[in-house]
């Protein structure tokens, strides 16, 4: 399948990234050829298969509903590049 | 001494005949004189190295046998490492001081072994050549024009040259054993599940695992007693008792039967390494192994299904990064939609970038069951393939990379890298343990034979590796790195 820029625009803007409209052709043709090589499975009859999501066949481990975590706020939050009184600073949202 | 192998530093600290300060000081000494030509290491840590290696000093004067106690090792800068610089070779980590410690890290803490720093690998781990990272590109020490392999080349590099004894790596879809394959050096991948991946940033979840890049098989037995077992912080590792690796390496191969898959031996396969790993196999019958050939047939499938898998996962993972809690934040945004796409779009690399966008279109409305579903039932074609040549043979053996160390630049199309991988992804779709270890020679570069075992079987894997290594020099060859100084 080929993708054209305008499809590059809106999977772009779906992965919160900013593509340029002079690199979008060059992604768009990229892409493709990695689409091309994705569907070579394309040409295979999977329809009595059934997917394999994980390679263990086990069930998901689950553990007592306790707190183990230690209350590391500060130290967590001296790595942001903004932070205020124990928030997180982004530019405003709402006027 | 520092070309020995951690099995013979730790029998020479043992014996006292070297002290890990020493020792330390002798590898950070050789960082520093071959580390701005080989691109190995982003962060060296000299002083807590040192620090460290006083505190194994200790812990052996004072009784403590533990095997890897005051062995110097480096971590692929993919582990979280606590108060150290953490930046998985991308500049969107480029100030990411972790604040807390990966489980592996944390055991090799525990087992006293030294952390001399922190290696170069491909941005988020996705390469297999090592010029992806944010930091350049690692050289591979048996010739400085060409890539070491990756995504795990600068710990790969690093052994080879001995800039450490020992080094740990992640391996997605190969980036373990093709860079130890390029630089001729043992790289081991556990089973999915083995080793926690809790503080192991993460690329694909369900293909993603650690394991030794190091000197022998013996080595990686050693390794992985600390490295493997469960850890409730990772939910997906396997509540299933950890053996003493080291204590089967001596079994005998007599009866051993060994599969040759011949989608592995086909078009594509270099005709200087395919020599290679047929003298290499002749080892094993001397060991009285019985070789036969299988099938794989849907091993040609295994790319194709990677390239859907891997990147949706990584879609997902790397979401997290959007420039408000950590790692680089883009300057003067105008607003939060401004700050996410600037952020993401300066911090991350092409390479990264084209598999978000690659996974995004395969997760999205109206693709998922052509490419995503797909890609699973694909999978478990590839999985049962694996479970039937079990059947018949004990390990599966082939080159680990259809040919040696390929020059800088030599594959800029993407499609292209990655068919690198083509003998090494399907072992990651299946969950199964592979090794590299080093086989030969072709023109000067190093070649590497790829040991696959069924689920579990790590004890296997390593056992015929070190019976071969028992047979064989190979892993003793070494580059040689003259004129290289910085």
């Amino acid at each position: 399948m080929a993708l054209d820029k305008s499809e590059v625009e809106k999977i772009a803007q779906l992965a919160r990234l900013h593509i340029s409209a002079e690199e979008a052709e060059e992604v768009a043709g990229r892409i493709t050829d990695i689409l091309a090589l994705i569907d070579q499975m394309q040409a295979v009859d999977t329809s009595q298969v059934e997917a394999l999501a994980h390679p263990l066949d086990v069930v998901q481990r689950l553990r007592a509903d306790e707190v183990t975590e230690q209350d590391r706020r500060d130290a967590l939050q001296e790595l942001a590049p903004a932070s205020e009184d124990g928030l997180y600073l982004v530019p405003r949202v709402i006027e | 001494m520092i070309e020995q192998t951690a099995a013979e530093l730790s029998a020479a600290l043992s014996r006292g005949e070297v002290s890990s300060v020493e020792l330390t000081q002798a590898y950070l000494d050789r960082i520093g004189k071959y580390n701005e030509a080989l691109n190995a290491f982003i962060t060296v840590c000299e002083e807590s190295a040192l620090a460290q290696a006083r505190q194994a000093d200790d812990r052996r004067a004072r009784g403590d046998a533990s095997p890897l106690l005051g062995v110097p090792l480096a971590h692929k800068d993919i582990f979280c490492t606590e108060g150290v610089l953490t930046t998985c070779g991308s500049k969107i980590l480029n100030n990411f001081i972790s604040p807390y410690d990966a489980t592996v890290v944390e055991r090799f803490n525990g087992s006293g072994a030294v952390m001399l720093g922190k290696t170069n690998m491909d941005e988020f781990a996705m390469g297999s050549s090592n010029e992806t990272s944010f930091f350049g590109p690692v050289r591979n020490p048996w010739d400085r024009e060409r890539v070491p392999g990756g995504s795990s080349g600068g710990s790969a590099a690093a052994v080879a040259a001995d800039l450490c004894a020992m080094a740990t790596g992640t391996d997605t879809g190969g980036s373990i054993r093709q860079p130890a394959a390029f630089c001729g050096i043992t790289g081991f991948k556990p089973s999915y599940g083995r080793v926690s991946r809790w503080g192991m940033i993460a690329f694909a979840s369900s293909l993603d695992q650690a394991g030794p890049l190091c000197k022998s098989a013996e080595d990686a037995a050693l390794m992985s007693n600390v490295m493997a077992g469960l850890d409730p912080k990772d939910s997906t590792s396997i509540d299933l008792p950890v053996p003493d690796y080291t204590a089967s390496l001596g079994d005998s191969l007599e009866g051993l039967k060994i599969g040759l898959p011949r989608q592995h031996f086909a078009e594509g396969l270099s005709a200087g390494v395919e020599q290679g790993i047929r003298d290499a196999l002749a080892e094993f019958e001397k060991l009285g192994a019985t070789i036969k050939e299988i099938d794989l047939p849907n091993n040609h499938l295994s790319v194709s299904a990677y390239y859907v898998v891997a990147p949706a996962e990584a879609s997902a993972n790397l979401s997290r990064f959007d420039g408000v809690r950590y790692g680089y934040r883009c300057e003067d945004p105008v607003d939060l939609e401004d700050m996410y796409k600037r952020t993401r779009s300066e911090g991350f690399g092409e390479e990264v970038k084209r598999r978000i966008l690659v996974g995004t279109y395969a997760l999205s409305a109206g693709y998922y069951d052509a490419y995503y579903r797909k890609a699973q039932k694909i999978r478990r074609l590839i999985k049962q393939d694996f479970v039937e040549a079990f059947s018949e043979v004990d390990v599966v053996i082939g080159p680990t990379s259809p040919h040696t160390a390929f020059t800088l630049g030599a594959k800029s199309d993407p499609v292209t890298m990655y068919l690198e991988d083509i003998y090494t992804i399907a072992v990651n779709l299946a969950g199964l343990p592979g090794i590299s270890i080093p086989a030969g020679l072709v023109g000067g570069l190093p070649i590497g034979m790829h040991i696959v075992g069924s689920d579990f079987a790590e004890a296997k894997v390593l056992n015929v590796a070190h019976q071969f290594q028992q047979q064989t020099d190979w892993h003793r060859r070494k580059p040689a790195l003259n004129g290289e100084e910085a």
